[in-house]
């Protein structure tokens, strides 16, 4: 931010840097309360003790939560389903990327034309359940993963790119004889490499996070995501306590350590890929 | 036209010959459009049917309008309605302006760690799916919450953020910030970052002081997205989507949180009017594109850039 030409670190500066400190801080405190909580004694959570620092240790709610059998079992669903997500809507994407990136393909307008209107209209909730549910998908891990197979603006956005490769590229490797596949392979693939990456994490992050369509579609405790099972345990009014429990954790208690459960991936992985979402974001906002 | 014909089809079927690669390529895409996204068009004819689960929708009889004029004599598709208009005007105003307000105070800070730090933690809860987010919002705003512990303590009251439904309105907007102010920021750096330079030193050299380089520079610059934002953001009024005000909600606020797709889901999938449901979904999808084509239309006429 080279925009900045004052030379003294004066009154105004010092303002923002508190301003900003104090956004920094509220913006991370209810998290910090909510692990506090979940390590904190009941006594404490009761009385209304605990802020940004656990009272009396107690980790008894994260034994309850790693006995709950059901809980790992969607932890490692959540992962695996995430995974075949992200796969399955890469491999749609590119596939429709990089033919609409051509210059002269017939009828590439139409295909266009017919993407993008779905991007601002779709035919709403219950016609889409019916078909689903006219194609035996209600209940089925497909349900999960079909629907949100391709994401338009996604898909825009990959052939944005693609269309950026240097065209004389590939007209050196069709007079080599190169086909459109190895064409996409070994020319429009490797060229897009961070472009692909940033990608991958918005369908995987969505599919993550995503918890709509289990509400709608899925009743079938085997398709339970993490995110599901956790919207369950906040629900709960009264908490499956085992023998003895009952003393030592508060529902508050609980319920904090399973969000923090269901938040500690996401965290730990954040630092690593966010600097991909900011160039996700920028990459959005270029209109072609 | 046989003319014209003539002339063109012999490069076109040469060019057809040489995409065909291309055209298997696309198989799977269009087909994933035309069955998942024009497939469930065809169930809108439910909305214009009295739907039967056992005749199916080909054999159900059609009644016209009746769902429509039904729609428009419910309270409850009033009160939806209504609920969806309050929570997305008060975005517009409560939430819309603080992103560009921070991004242009954060484009003047000297502090570059600071900066940075600022814009990955505000980044963060965007991350966090909306059941994280409900859950903490219902856990550290609870009567019993952290925050209500707080104010009880040093001011001696409480405030019925998740139990009145006026006030939970708020606490509605407040997690909208809280999960969508990074984002919009990150944008408005990103446009702020691709402001000539050339001006800022312009300023500088003319004498001009931090408010003048704010107002003549950054905020002039930023006009163009912020104005077409706003007019998106008025043409998407209608439209509002499932999970937040689902998932924020609880049935104490039931009067403020029903919106039309939380009303969709209650009349069509839990009380299994279909056909009903299907009619107040068509309405908000229609007069959504109505108004976002609308929205648009304006956008250019004011001469700034639009959506398509």
């Amino acid at each position: 931010m080279s925009t900045v030409y004052e030379r003294k670190f004066g009154a105004f500066q010092l303002v923002m840097t508190i301003f900003f400190i104090l956004v920094c801080v509220i913006t991370l405190l209810p998290i910090i309360n909510i692990v506090a909580t979940s390590f904190s004694d009941k006594n404490a959570i009761l009385t209304g003790k605990v802020g940004i620092w656990p009272v009396g240790f107690n980790t008894e709610a994260y034994s309850m939560i790693l006995n709950d059998l059901s809980m790992i079992r969607a932890f490692f669903f959540s992962i695996a389903l995430m995974i075949a997500q992200a796969v399955i809507s890469m491999m749609a994407t590119i596939l429709a990327a990089y033919p609409l990136s051509k210059k002269d393909l017939p009828g590439k307008r139409v295909i266009l034309l017919m993407i993008v209107f779905t991007m601002y209209f779709s035919a709403g909730m219950i016609p889409e359940y019916l078909l689903y549910k006219e194609l035996h998908l209600l209940n089925t891990i497909w349900v999960l993963l079909l629907p949100g197979m391709i994401s338009a603006f996604n898909l825009i956005i990959l052939r944005t790119f693609f269309m950026s490769i240097n065209q004389s590229l590939y007209e050196a490797a069709y007079i080599d004889g190169c086909s459109e596949f190895k064409a996409l392979r070994e020319i429009a693939i490797p060229l897009s490499k961070a472009a692909l990456l940033t990608l991958t994490m918005f369908y995987a992050v969505n599919r993550w996070n995503g918890v709509s369509d289990i509400i709608l579609y899925i009743q079938n405790p085997n398709l339970y995501t993490l995110q599901y099972k956790l919207k369950l345990m906040l629900d709960l009014i009264n908490i499956p306590y085992e023998d003895g429990m009952v003393q030592i954790v508060a529902p508050e208690n609980f319920k904090s350590a399973c969000v923090v459960f269901t938040m500690l991936p996401m965290l730990i992985i954040y630092p690593f890929v966010q600097k991909y979402f900011k160039k996700g974001v920028m990459v959005g906002s270029v209109k072609e | 036209m046989k003319k014209q014909d003539v002339v063109i089809r012999k490069p076109l079927k040469k060019r057809v010959i040489k995409a065909i690669p291309l055209y298997i390529m696309l198989i799977i895409p269009v087909a994933y459009f035309v069955i998942f996204k024009y497939g469930p068009m065809y169930g809108i004819v439910a909305a214009f049917k009295d739907y039967n689960i056992f005749k199916g929708l080909a054999g159900s009889e059609w009644v016209g309008l009746a769902h429509f004029k039904e729609v428009f004599s419910t309270p409850g598709f009033f009160n939806a309605l209504k609920n969806t208009l309050i929570l997305n005007l008060g975005e517009l105003l409560i939430t819309f302006p603080i992103p560009i307000l921070f991004a242009i105070l954060l484009n003047e800070l000297k502090l570059q760690g600071l900066a940075k730090a600022t814009e990955t933690i505000m980044y963060l809860p965007h991350f966090l799916s909306m059941v994280i987010i409900a859950g903490i919002v219902s856990l550290v705003f609870s009567p019993t919450g952290v925050i209500n512990n707080f104010l009880n303590g040093a001011f001696g009251f409480s405030i019925p953020f998740l139990t009145d439904p006026q006030t939970w309105r708020f606490t509605y907007w407040i997690a909208s910030i809280w999960m969508g102010a990074g984002y919009g920021m990150i944008v408005y750096l990103a446009a702020i970052s691709g402001i000539n330079k050339e001006l800022y030193e312009a300023v500088y050299l003319d004498g001009g002081g931090r408010w003048c380089r704010i107002w003549h520079v950054t905020l002039a610059q930023l006009k163009p997205t912020i104005v077409t934002m706003v007019i998106m953001n008025i043409g998407s009024i209608l439209a509002i989507g499932f999970e937040r005000p689902y998932l924020l909600s609880n049935v104490l606020v039931d009067d403020a949180a029903s919106v039309i797709s939380t009303y969709v889901y209650k009349m069509g999938l839990q009380a299994g009017l279909y056909d009903y449901a299907t009619a107040v979904g068509l309405f908000q999808s229609v007069v959504g594109l109505v108004m976002v084509v609308l929205a648009n239309f304006i956008a250019k006429k004011a001469g700034e850039e639009g959506l398509f």
